[in-house]
């Protein structure tokens, strides 16, 4: 089955409401916890060549923070939560009140590493459950996972499930932008790759039709 | 005069001549396999994701250079068809980090190592020498291959470059 070819615009528009339910909720979360107010942009559903989402994470080389985690239950998938260097180590510093700390330079406190993984739990955890609700699907995430590394080897990692059958990938890719700074930079992302045999359970419980 | 690097992307193989370079960025539990001939001035470089075609689900046409096994079987045979004589051809690898920790016992989660060992074993069996290799770790790598010294330079994120 390949998925490029019975996916229609509107099977994307129908994910593109998922991304908007579930970061819409991730986001609210995260202005509680750090105190800011974030802004998140219209999610965007693409159909990606894998060296294109290397390329919607900033680039195959650009270092990033990321917190992965693997959706299992009713319909798995990977996700990430994605947030440059700065911006996590902001966060981390505001979580834990430890303003050396920082994720420019290794190692990192056991503390520091600790507070982004809650982070990333409490996140993931508000994404999915409002997608439950919304689907009426059993979802749950697994313990979320950190790297500091270069995107396109954190990206790939996701990839490895999906890439035994497809040379593309779905992503449901929902930008999150800090208010009151410059509204060109996009501050972090939360990246939604179901894995193939999900779409199918998805639209179904939505009553989409989908033909394989 | 600059000399031109001809850039890989993921699950994909191509192949240059000297005095060009070749490059892959971003490898995490990937491996990047270099295979070539000095006297020929070729070199071939694969950006592999799975170890083994066998996985592949689907029946439609896969893409060779995903896998270790078939990425290689073309590498090599390209190379031939270009010039390369197969016992002068060496190998040199890079990549197949484990790029986050989980408890999990899903062997997927492995995909780094098994990767390593994949394109080792298919290196083996098709009579390739393995020169040099910086495998494993918890690291991305990006990797050049500069066909006039035969040298593989790796950058990994806060560490030294080195080459091999």
């Amino acid at each position: 089955m390949e998925l490029k070819k019975i996916i229609t615009p509107f099977h994307l528009d129908v994910l593109k409401e998922i991304g908007n339910i579930g970061a819409g909720n991730a986001a609210t979360a995260l202005s509680v916890l750090v105190g800011k107010s974030i802004d998140m942009k219209v999610p965007s559903v693409r159909i990606v060549t894998f060296d294109e989402m290397l390329e919607m994470a900033g680039g195959h080389e650009k270092i990033v923070t990321a917190v992965f985690l693997r959706v299992e239950g009713d319909a798995s998938g990977s996700m990430f939560f994605i947030l440059p260097i700065e911006q996590a180590t902001k966060y981390v510093q505001k979580l834990t009140g430890d303003m050396s700390f920082s994720f420019e330079h290794p190692p990192y406190s056991e503390m520091g590493l600790s507070a982004m993984q809650e982070l990333g739990n409490i996140l993931s955890g508000s994404y999915l459950s409002s997608l439950s609700d919304f689907t009426g699907l059993d979802l749950y995430p697994s313990v979320p996972s950190i790297s500091v590394d270069m995107a396109g080897a954190i990206i790939s990692y996701g990839l490895i499930e999906l890439s035994h059958s497809q040379d593309y990938a779905i992503v449901i890719d929902t930008a999150l932008n800090e208010e009151n700074t410059n509204s060109e930079s996009v501050n972090g992302h939360f990246f939604l790759l179901p894995d193939p045999s999900s779409f199918s359970v998805i639209f179904n419980t939505l009553g989409v039709e989908m033909n394989d | 005069m600059i000399d031109t690097v001809v850039r890989v992307g993921i699950a994909e193989m191509k192949i240059v001549k000297s005095p060009d370079k070749i490059r892959t960025s971003g490898l995490g539990s990937c491996v990047g396999v270099v295979v070539y001939d000095k006297q020929v001035n070729l070199a071939g470089l694969a950006h592999i994701m799975l170890p083994d075609s066998a996985l592949a689900r689907g029946d439609k046409t896969i893409n060779k250079a995903k896998f270790a096994d078939t990425a290689l079987r073309e590498l090599i045979h390209v190379l031939i068809s270009l010039g390369a004589n197969h016992s002068r051809l060496k190998a040199k690898i890079a990549g197949g980090a484990q790029m986050f920790h989980f408890s999990s016992k899903n062997d997927q989660m492995r995909i780094g190592p098994r990767n390593i060992e994949a394109v080792k074993q298919e290196l083996k069996s098709l009579n390739i020498q393995l020169v040099a290799e910086d495998t494993g770790g918890h690291n991305g790598r990006t990797i050049e291959f500069d066909t006039k010294n035969c040298m593989l330079q790796i950058k990994t994120v806060y560490q030294e470059t080195i080459e091999i």
